[in-house]
């Protein structure tokens, strides 16, 4: 094996921010008053919020200090999987950081703001190009959030139609937000199992469409990395007892001008701009969940939509009255939609088509060099990501937790581990397109180096991390009595 | 393309090890029947700097200040934002990692967000602030299904002075599950009238915004006595967190939960977002909060450290009996808030906002004597109301010529305060603009 990634370097200590502060210290230059002071009436005015004083350059270090314990895409290979931690451009940055957008306030007639809405009228278009779809809105928040927005579209369609209805369908392998978003709508979620290959079954889904149920939410790609090859047939099933489909579309990176939502029947579906559409995770958001619909849900989809008038001037209209409403006080996570767009228009078509081929190149390379070292639950062609177990390793009494624990010391953020759940000890392997072979593999030989450790020497496994900040922290005892405040 | 690390030869390669011909025989297994008939129909690739070109214009296109006078708030501030906190969120270990399921490797974030937590629940007057919800609006809805849970009733009671926004957003959360919303209108003084409560048993949570929508400090002391003695919570919130470096914080006031948004606290303004979700409460409803939460910890060695808690409310483990949905957060921007509470210290944070209440305070007095009418007698924090004589509109129009917003028309949100205009002054707004713009309104 060549020299391993991982090093140890120094790692200085921190201080928690409060305990640093000297009362009279500053790290802010106050602009002077040009007003006469006008006091509040004293019962209104409270002692002020318990902060520390501290100088620039406590702040600085205070935080520099804090982010060398972190690891980011830029950091190194980040192979957490569903979460697509493809690298995040730089001129991305740059593009949502130039003061129009980034200074540009929401309430402004519209008269002002014409280049935030023509930005955005112009993404709608190319995610609606993109998926299929006919019809988008930016403004859910974060995949979740583009979730809900698009089960309250389901539901509104069937309180026009008089036609309410009780449950929905969710696969054993839908992310945990599926559930939950659809329970907020009040639906009930009725769980289908996986078939034998990773995909659904079109007879399970027969066997549990009634006139009750509002339809399906399924995730394509789904999260085991397999394309849901019935999912066109699954999609009659459920049109003709009423029902829509719903899509998760967060894995959208494995098939971008590749496969078309629409096509297949998809009429609800949701995108994650922070996977597919390389905007940085920010240490869990913020996101942006556009969600995209077929032109009969159209009416529903959240206020303000865009419109162009024919002057060719863009417009906020609330004339939609039988829209869901709003769901952020604003018009989405505009810095973000900056990013997506900056990043569709440096990629073009075909680049984002060979995003996608590489990213399931990648993965698909990362499966066959590993199959034989970790369990693979599906040995399929697979998409952006594969998913492994510990079965190999558990002779030695050694679990998923004890591997991706490893990884860290050898210079890599671990995978998602124990998800989905239908895989026992999973170890979900995202590698994303912008991994070279060169890191792939040296990757590769860390994980089977990680494998022969496992047998020769666990006990370096199960004490893993070593060269962290901090070795393996005691999460039961930190729920048992939380101390969330200093 | 730059972002793309594979030649030709790695992808033959490659290819040969996964047992496939070419790029496109990786998706065979796909059927033809769910394949795009066409290529996607996007604009040609630009290239990095035709891309800034073509950015800087669309950028340069939009209206801001300095080059506008722009006195409008309503729920988005301008601020001065320090030149460090801008760098120090810039760094890619917190921009481009993810959320914190491994602690080891993510200490950085973990104790950044602990400590957001704690510099916001001493804004807040609570127990305990979760890590992020994606802004005010989503926080007051979060708030309100928490009471919901708690009390186990129906119907909640919402000021007519949270922002109509949000209150919009909370409708969009709490109807189609088939709860209910009780408006509290407003006074002549421009507080919330708490008469409609009267006589109610079965609300869940009484919901005020302080300083409200016209501006108006609320008596939130008051609202939660009733709120309380009608067994239900009282949630007070905010959409300009610096009034706390002035104000009672809610929590002191008896809210049992508390809302807000955060993008007055460093976070640019970009068009409305990302802002920040602020929400916490007391701590005997932590285990019903919705969202994250870091908390301490100890390692192996008995070191201290920080983790992602109290998971067992969350989505990924409850599914559809979680506490919420919610998943990605606004991690980035509580860091950002963190970051700039940290710069300024209680002494600057008071420090400005009595600065941001000495300016609205003077440009309020201007109007006033310039023969304006001010129609709500209460006290404000940068943001008051002023009534304008019949045709103001006209007058309007003309002052977005010379770049000036002459506030926000509120007959949209109020359709009886028709030439009623809601006006905000931030410490980024000097003097000499503020008498420019008596001068334009009473010419
Ligand atoms: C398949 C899938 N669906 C939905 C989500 C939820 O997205 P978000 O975290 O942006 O709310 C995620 C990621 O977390 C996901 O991987």
């Amino acid at each position: 094996m060549t020299e391993p990634l991982g090093a140890s370097g120094l790692i200085l200590n921190e201080k928690l921010l409060w305990e640093k502060g000297r009362k009279g210290r500053s790290g802010f230059s106050m602009p002077e008053s040009d007003v006469p002071s006008s006091p509040l009436p004293m019962e209104l005015v409270g002692d002020g919020p318990d902060f520390p004083d501290l100088s620039e350059v406590d702040v600085v270090r205070h935080y520099t200090r804090l982010s060398t314990w972190n690891f980011g895409v830029d950091t190194g290979l980040y192979p957490l999987g569903s979460c697509t931690m493809k690298y995040n451009p730089k001129t991305n940055e740059r593009q949502a950081g130039l003061s129009g957008f980034s200074g540009s306030h929401p309430m402004l007639p519209e008269s002002l703001c014409q280049g935030a809405l023509k930005l955005m009228a112009d993404l709608e278009r190319f995610l609606a190009e993109i998926t299929g779809m006919d019809a988008v809105s930016l403004q859910p928040a974060a995949g979740a959030h583009g979730e809900l927005a698009g089960m309250l579209v389901i539901h509104a369609w069937f309180k026009k139609k008089g036609n309410s209805r009780s449950k929905i369908i969710i696969p054993d392998t839908a992310h945990g937000t599926n559930p939950a978003s659809a329970a907020l709508c009040g639906y009930i979620p009725v769980q289908v199992h996986t078939g034998a290959e990773g995909i659904l079954a079109p007879e399970t889904i027969a066997a549990v469409m009634d006139e009750e149920t509002a339809g399906i939410m399924v995730t394509n790609p789904n999260t085991l990395g397999l394309f849901e090859n019935h999912l066109k047939t699954i999609s009659e099933i459920v049109h003709a007892k009423g029902g829509l489909v719903y899509a998760d579309g967060a894995n959208m990176n494995a098939v971008m001008g590749i496969a078309d939502m629409g096509r297949i029947g998809v009429d609800v579906l949701h995108l994650n701009l922070h996977k597919t559409f390389s905007t940085p995770h920010g240490g869990g958001g913020p996101g942006a969940g556009p969600v995209c619909v077929k032109k009969y849900l159209k009416p529903f989809l959240p206020v303000p939509r865009i419109i162009q008038k024919d002057s060719g001037q863009y417009a906020l209209s609330e004339d939609f009255p039988e829209s869901i409403g709003k769901l952020l006080a604003f018009h989405g996570h505009f810095g973000v939609l900056v990013r997506a767009y900056s990043y569709i228009l440096s990629m073009g078509a075909e680049g984002l088509k060979k995003a996608s081929q590489l990213a399931v190149l990648n993965a698909n390379y990362l499966k066959e060099q590993l199959k034989d070292t970790f369990h693979l639950a599906y040995d399929r062609p697979c998409m952006h990501e594969c998913v492994f177990s510990d079965r190999y390793q558990q002779e030695y009494n050694v679990t998923t937790l004890d591997i991706a624990k490893r990884l860290m010391d050898y210079g890599y953020h671990p995978p998602t581990i124990y998800f989905p759940l239908v895989v026992h000890g999973a170890l979900m392997m995202e590698p994303t397109e912008t991994e070279s072979k060169e890191d792939l593999d040296q990757y590769i030989d860390t994980l089977k180096k990680i494998a022969v450790e496992a047998k020769e020497t666990p006990d370096v496994l199960r004490s893993a991390p070593t060269r962290c900040k901090v070795r393996r922290l005691d999460e039961t005892a930190a729920a048992r009595k939380p101390c969330l405040a200093g | 393309m730059r972002f793309l690390p594979h030649t030709p030869e790695q992808i033959q390669l490659m290819l040969m090890v996964v047992g496939a011909d070419s790029l496109e025989s990786l998706f065979s297994s796909i059927p033809e029947e769910c394949r795009r008939l066409q290529d996607m129909n996007l604009p040609d690739a630009l290239s990095e700097w035709a891309l800034n070109r073509y950015m800087d214009a669309l950028s340069a296109s939009l209206a801001v200040s300095p080059d506008y006078k722009i006195f409008i708030g309503a729920g988005r501030y301008d601020h001065y934002i320090p030149a460090t906190v801008s760098a120090l969120k810039s760094r890619s270990e917190f921009l481009t990692a993810y959320t914190p399921y491994q602690p080891e490797i993510s200490q950085g974030t973990l104790q950044a967000i602990y400590e957001y937590q704690t510099l916001a629940a001493r804004l807040m007057g609570v127990d305990v602030v979760t890590a992020s919800h994606y802004d005010g609006a989503t926080a007051l809805s979060e708030s309100l299904l928490m009471a919901i849970r708690k009390t186990r009733r129906k119907r909640v009671a919402i000021s007519s002075l949270i922002h109509p926004f949000y209150r919009r957003v909370l409708q969009t959360y709490l109807e189609p599950a088939g709860f209910e919303i009780l408006d509290l209108p407003f006074l002549e003084n421009g507080l919330t009238d708490l008469s409609l409560l009267e006589g109610t048993t079965d609300i869940a949570a009484v919901a005020l915004q302080s300083p409200n929508f016209f501006g108006c400090i609320e008596e939130l002391k008051t609202a939660s006595k009733k709120a309380h003695e009608m067994g239900a919570l009282f949630v007070a919130g905010f959409t300009e967190a610096l009034a706390y470096g002035l104000l009672k914080s809610p929590g002191s006031q008896g809210a049992d939960i508390v809302f807000g948004e955060g993008q007055s606290l460093g976070i640019p303004i970009s068009f409305g977002g990302p802002g920040l979700g602020m929400l916490g409460c007391t701590s005997e409803h932590t285990r019903n909060l919705p969202g994250r939460l870091v908390g301490k910890a100890k390692d192996l060695d008995g070191k201290n450290g920080f983790v992602l808690t109290l998971a067992t409310r969350e989505q990924h483990i409850r599914r559809e009996k979680a506490t919420s949905n919610i998943c990605s957060n606004n991690s980035h921007c509580a860091l950002t808030a963190a970051m700039y509470m940290a710069s300024l210290g209680k002494s600057g944070f008071c420090n400005l906002a009595k600065l941001n209440h000495d300016k609205a305070a003077y440009l309020c007095r201007q109007f006033s004597d310039a023969g304006f009418r001010i129609p709500f007698s209460s006290p404000f924090f940068n943001e008051f109301v002023v009534e304008f004589p019949k045709g103001f509109e006209t007058r309007y129009q003309s002052l977005l010529e010379k770049k000036i917003v002459a506030g926000l028309p509120l007959s949209t949100f109020y359709s009886k305060l028709a030439n009623h205009y809601l006006f905000c002054v931030t410490e980024t707004v000097s003097r000499k603009d503020m008498d420019a713009l008596i001068q334009e309104v009473k010419s």
